[in-house]
């Protein structure tokens, strides 16, 4: 809303020479630990079951109480659903930061405030709704103790008032997020509500430009953070034995897990669990297990964090080495090392491509929205037990532990695959087994589970040198033998890392290439740019590693190729120059952010443009 | 050598299985090495207690205690891990499956220093295995620099004496929660074979200190690991047998005599008064026994502590009794309504 002007007296009975309907960013400025999630969930649903499309995204600091959080929602009629830089809305419920986050408002913003912070006096080019809460909470909140909570539901009732909101769809929203056994608070936290509407309604009279109006665009949609989805995602994956350490972003991933177990995998005739779930000690453990556990036959996964996965390093490439599937979801954070705990970025692609020494290569999956959190769960078991090999989900925080407007998730097609496992029939058929043989020549030897009754089934599995019968060696052969099997397996694994999504304009003589999130603004982003700059360009999405042939293909088919990540490094970048022939390299350019909040479209434009000179 | 002191060639045992299944490769360690004779041990004890070598998932560290699982059982699952994590991985090869035996055996180093933290998490957990340590005193596969179950003024073959205050392992495991602590030394065979028995019919984690002497470094005057120190300062809490629940008991129990302990699969433990009275579910009994031998110089040897009846991890964990591992699709993916139910809620 940056590019129209606002006329600082329209009103709501008139004057109105323009409205700005269903394109506009909200930002509520709270304290941690004040219970306003609640609120903004409310908000951020009323928004979508009215259809429009939008998304909401934390910024919350590393503590548990008393420090400012801003939770900002978008509401885009396009469906662009990325970060927006620009605040149209701020709600200032936190005195510390109320000044600076006024004073960083764009002319013609507009303000709800708490009336005692007089926040009218900073600037005169905005419009500012003073809101008595302490006076407003009194009447409809006479437990003293919850008025803290109960508080925030008022700013629903007037930015909701203010911006034209339905609030029978805000009345769904809130009873919805409740729930019938919460009955009782739900009434509360309505008739909170009720009173910021009706406050809104007698003391503020309309002066910005910004209205939501029904639209019909979140049709069949649903709302989730992406490490819930993915937590779904292992539960239909047929997900076994879990392990964890919790870590900031990654904990509420196996923590939403828990709670999907215990209703959808309990064995209805015993009351058993057809599971595990086991809090580690570290990292390190909770690989370890993961390790033990799927080299016995489990599917097992673990998630976690930067911190974490630099702790798993020797067992991954155990792992690799000895060849034993591993799921592990990385939901990334700000590094190195503890960093910023509650940013996001894309910082840990060398690491999870290249964990552990010796030379090591794993593959990753690359979701960029909840619906690819569910599936790729799925993909990262099927693959990591028919390769026998860890596999990397390598997600961030802003889709871990953000709300995403989301597409439902499709239910599996394709059976669970548990790879090259031989049972006692099939050592009685084959007659001979040898662990790390190639009898296939795609590099992917057979397995079986210790427990296998058979008195060939029996082998050796070590981390040190050994040959295809699984004994121990230092020969030279047998080890490089060894390992260009191991190369030729990740070869074959191209065929099951799934194609990137792409599209190649005729027009276009640029592409971008990105991974993950950095999805959400580059699709924004190349909007922009043909819009403002009439500038076409092509685009590959990759949704894993191993890069596949498509990426060869389509870095040939342009003249330049940005390669868009959140990192400092160009770690996308430079896993490519490791991979792709040299004559391809000297057509990459490179397009980075990485200050810690999600991507959004303008920043990415703005590289865009500053490179190409445009 | 071969690490199977053999039984005769064709003698079978009461699952109609010759003892060359439970024998493994060759031995690579050092000729009179105390890993070797637990080897032997183990390669005895599961012979003769007819144990199916396929139930078995043979776990180890990394270390010349833990390359041991190669020279036992070849018709066993093994897996040679990394320096100190076999808990973790044997944690998680008991979660996929329930039905494996896990034997775990360790150096003092994997358990008393890298890999602590496990051990000790392990032991809290009660997961169901045999966790043996083979304790030297020295970090043998890196060439005998001591390990922090050296006692302290213990001399390394250069000279250099230990000041630092040794680990206990099993002080450690009773306080932490082990439900069968024992130690022992890789030269009583008698008294290492019976309490090995008793661990396999053990319903928990069952923790062995087999003191085991390093010949190559840690077998020298001045050592308190070597096979000469340990003969000497060993001192039985009691004489250890052990007659499986298959076999009928032969003996009566002379009254005061003998303490008889009925475990958990009906096989009954036997010890026999040796000087003074031992009651080995006393933890504090047990905590004071190993503190006044260390005190005194000694090596107390036989079962220091046990206690039958405790929930193992299965039982926390609360699982199918079928091996997770093997569970059909059919059990473990919920169906298409389950589905539409969860997106229903999130619409
Ligand atoms: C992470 C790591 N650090 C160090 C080593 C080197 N290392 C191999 S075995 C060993 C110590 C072995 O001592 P112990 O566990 O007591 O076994 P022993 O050889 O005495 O039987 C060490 C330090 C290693 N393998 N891995
Ligand atoms: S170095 Fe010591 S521990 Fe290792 S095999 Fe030789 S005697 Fe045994
Ligand atoms: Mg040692």
């Amino acid at each position: 809303m940056s590019t129209i002007e606002v006329s600082p007296v329209a009103s709501r009975t008139g004057g109105q020479s323009y409205r700005v309907i269903n394109d506009w960013s909200i930002q509520v400025a709270t304290v941690n630990g004040s219970g306003s999630q609640t609120a903004n969930n409310i908000l951020m649903r009323s928004i979508f079951q009215m259809g429009i499309p939008v998304s909401g995204k934390n910024l919350f600091p590393s503590n548990i109480a008393g420090l400012p959080t801003w939770f900002t929602i978008r509401a885009n009629k396009h469906g662009w659903i990325g970060r927006k830089k620009e605040i149209d809305f701020l709600v200032a419920m936190n005195p510390e930061t109320a000044r600076e986050d006024v004073l960083k408002l764009e002319p013609g913003a507009a303000v709800v405030y708490d009336a005692p912070l007089k926040l009218n006096e900073l600037r005169t080019d905005l419009h500012f709704y003073p809101v008595p809460f302490d006076k407003l909470v009194v009447p409809v909140c006479p437990e003293v103790r919850l008025r803290k909570l109960v508080r925030n539901m008022i700013y629903d009732g007037v930015v909701g008032h203010l911006l034209g909101l339905d609030f029978e769809e805000m009345k769904k929203a809130l009873y919805k997020q409740f729930g019938a056994r919460k009955a009782k608070a739900a009434d509360l936290n309505w008739n909170a509500i009720q009173a910021g509407k009706q406050f809104a309604e007698e003391s503020l009279p309309k002066m910005d430009s910004l209205w939501a109006e029904r639209m019909d665009k979140t049709a069949g949609k649903i709302i989730i953070d992406g490490n819930s989805a993915a937590a779904l995602g292992c539960v239909f994956a047929g997900v076994t034995v879990v392990t964890w350490y919790p870590i900031t972003p990654s904990s509420s991933l196996v923590e939403s897990m828990i709670g999907y177990l215990k209703r959808l995998r309990i064995d209805k005739e015993t009351g058993k669990a057809t599971y595990a779930v086991l809090q580690a000690e570290d990292e390190l453990a909770a690989v370890g297990m993961v390790i033990g556990a799927s080299w016995a036959g489990a599917r097992a996964m673990t998630s976690t964090s930067g911190p974490g996965v630099s702790l798993m390093a020797e067992f991954v490439g155990l792992g690799y080495y000895a060849e034993v599937p591993a799921v592990i979801f990385d939901v990334q954070r700000v590094g190195p090392s503890t960093g910023l705990p509650t940013r996001t970025m894309q910082g840990d692609l060398l690491s999870n491509a290249l964990l552990s020494h010796g030379d090591t290569h794993h593959p990753i999956l690359f979701p960029s929205d909840p619906a690819e959190c569910f599936s790729m769960a799925g993909e990262a078991f099927d693959i990591a037990e028919h390769f026998q090999t860890p596999v990397f989900v390598n997600t961030d925080l802003d889709l871990g532990m953000n709300n995403w407007m989301a597409d439902p998730f499709e239910y599996p097609t394709k059976p669970i695959h548990r790879g090259k496992v031989l049972t006692a029939e099939d050592l009685d058929r084959v007659g001979e087994f040898a662990r790390y043989r190639d009898v296939d020549g795609d590099g992917v030897p057979y397995r079986t589970l210790p427990g296998t009754k058979h008195p060939k089934a029996a082998y050796f599995t070590r981390g040190s040198g050994h040959n295809d019968r699984a004994g121990y060696t230092e020969r030279e052969d047998d080890y490089v033998n060894n390992v260009d099997r191991l190369s030729r397996k990740f070869e074959t694994m191209k065929k099951w890392i799934p194609a990137p999504e792409m599209q190649r304009s005729e027009k276009a003589s640029i592409g971008l290439v990105y991974c993950g999130t950095t999805r959400w603004a580059v699709e924004e982003s190349r909007d922009q740019i043909a819009r403002e700059y009439g500038v076409e360009t092509s685009f590959l999405r990759l949704k894993g590693y191993p890069f596949t042939q498509e990426l060869e293909d389509f870095i040939h088919a342009h003249e330049r190729v940005y390669v868009v990540e959140q990192n400092r490094d160009a770690q996308l970048l430079a896993l490519m120059k490791l991979d792709l022939p040299v004559p391809l390299l000297s057509k990459l350019r490179s397009i980075r952010y990485y200050g810690g909040m999600p991507l959004d479209a303008r920043t990415v434009t703005t590289k865009f443009v500053e490179q190409e000179g445009l | 050598m071969s690490a199977a002191a053999a039984p005769p060639p064709k003698k079978v045992n009461r699952i109609g299985l010759d003892v060359l299944p439970y024998k493994g490769g060759k031995t690579t360690l050092c000729a009179g090495c105390g890993h070797n004779s637990i080897s032997e041990r183990i390669i005895e004890v599961l012979f003769e207690l007819g144990i199916e070598p396929h139930s078995v998932a043979k776990m180890s560290g990394i270390g010349c205690s833990s390359k041991t699982p190669a020279y036992f059982l070849s018709q066993s699952h093994g897996f040679n891990s990394v320096h100190g994590r076999a808990p973790a991985v044997s944690t998680g090869a008991l979660m996929a499956n329930r039905d494996l035996r896990g034997i775990v055996v360790t150096g003092d180093g994997d358990t008393a220093s890298i890999g602590i933290g496990q051990f000790i998490h392990m032991l809290r957990r009660n997961v169901p295995l045999v966790y043996i340590i083979e304790n030297n005193g020295v970090y043998g596969l890196t060439k005998g620099q001591f390990s922090a179950t050296a006692d302290r003024g213990s001399k390394q073959k250069s000279g250099v004496i230990n000041d630092m205050t040794p680990i206990d392992c099993c002080l450690m495991g009773i306080e932490l929660g082990a439900t069968f602590v024992a130690r022992s030394f890789s030269g009583d065979k008698k008294q290492l074979t019976n309490i090995l028995k008793a661990c396999v019919s053990h319903r928990g984690l069952s923790l062995v200190d087999v003191i085991s002497p390093c010949v190559t470094f840690n077998d020298h005057e001045g050592s308190t690991k070597s096979y000469s120190y340990v003969k000497e300062h060993e001192m039985a809490l009691h004489d250890v047998s052990y007659v499986p629940y298959y076999e009928e008991i032969q003996v009566d129990i002379e009254e005061g005599e003998v303490r008889d302990v009925t475990m958990h699969d009906g096989s009954h433990l036997r010890l026999k008064k040796l000087g003074r009275d031992y009651d080995p579910t006393n933890k504090r009994q047990a905590v004071d026994a190993i503190t006044d031998a260390e005190k005194s110089g000694e090596i107390l040897t036989g079962i220091l502590y046990m206690e039958q009846g405790r929930d193992t991890l299965h039982d926390m964990l609360g699982m199918v009794d079928e091996p997770l591992a093997t569970l059909p699709q059919s059990r473990v993916r919920p169906g298409p309504e389950a589905l539409a139910r969860m997106m229903e809620e999130l619409r």
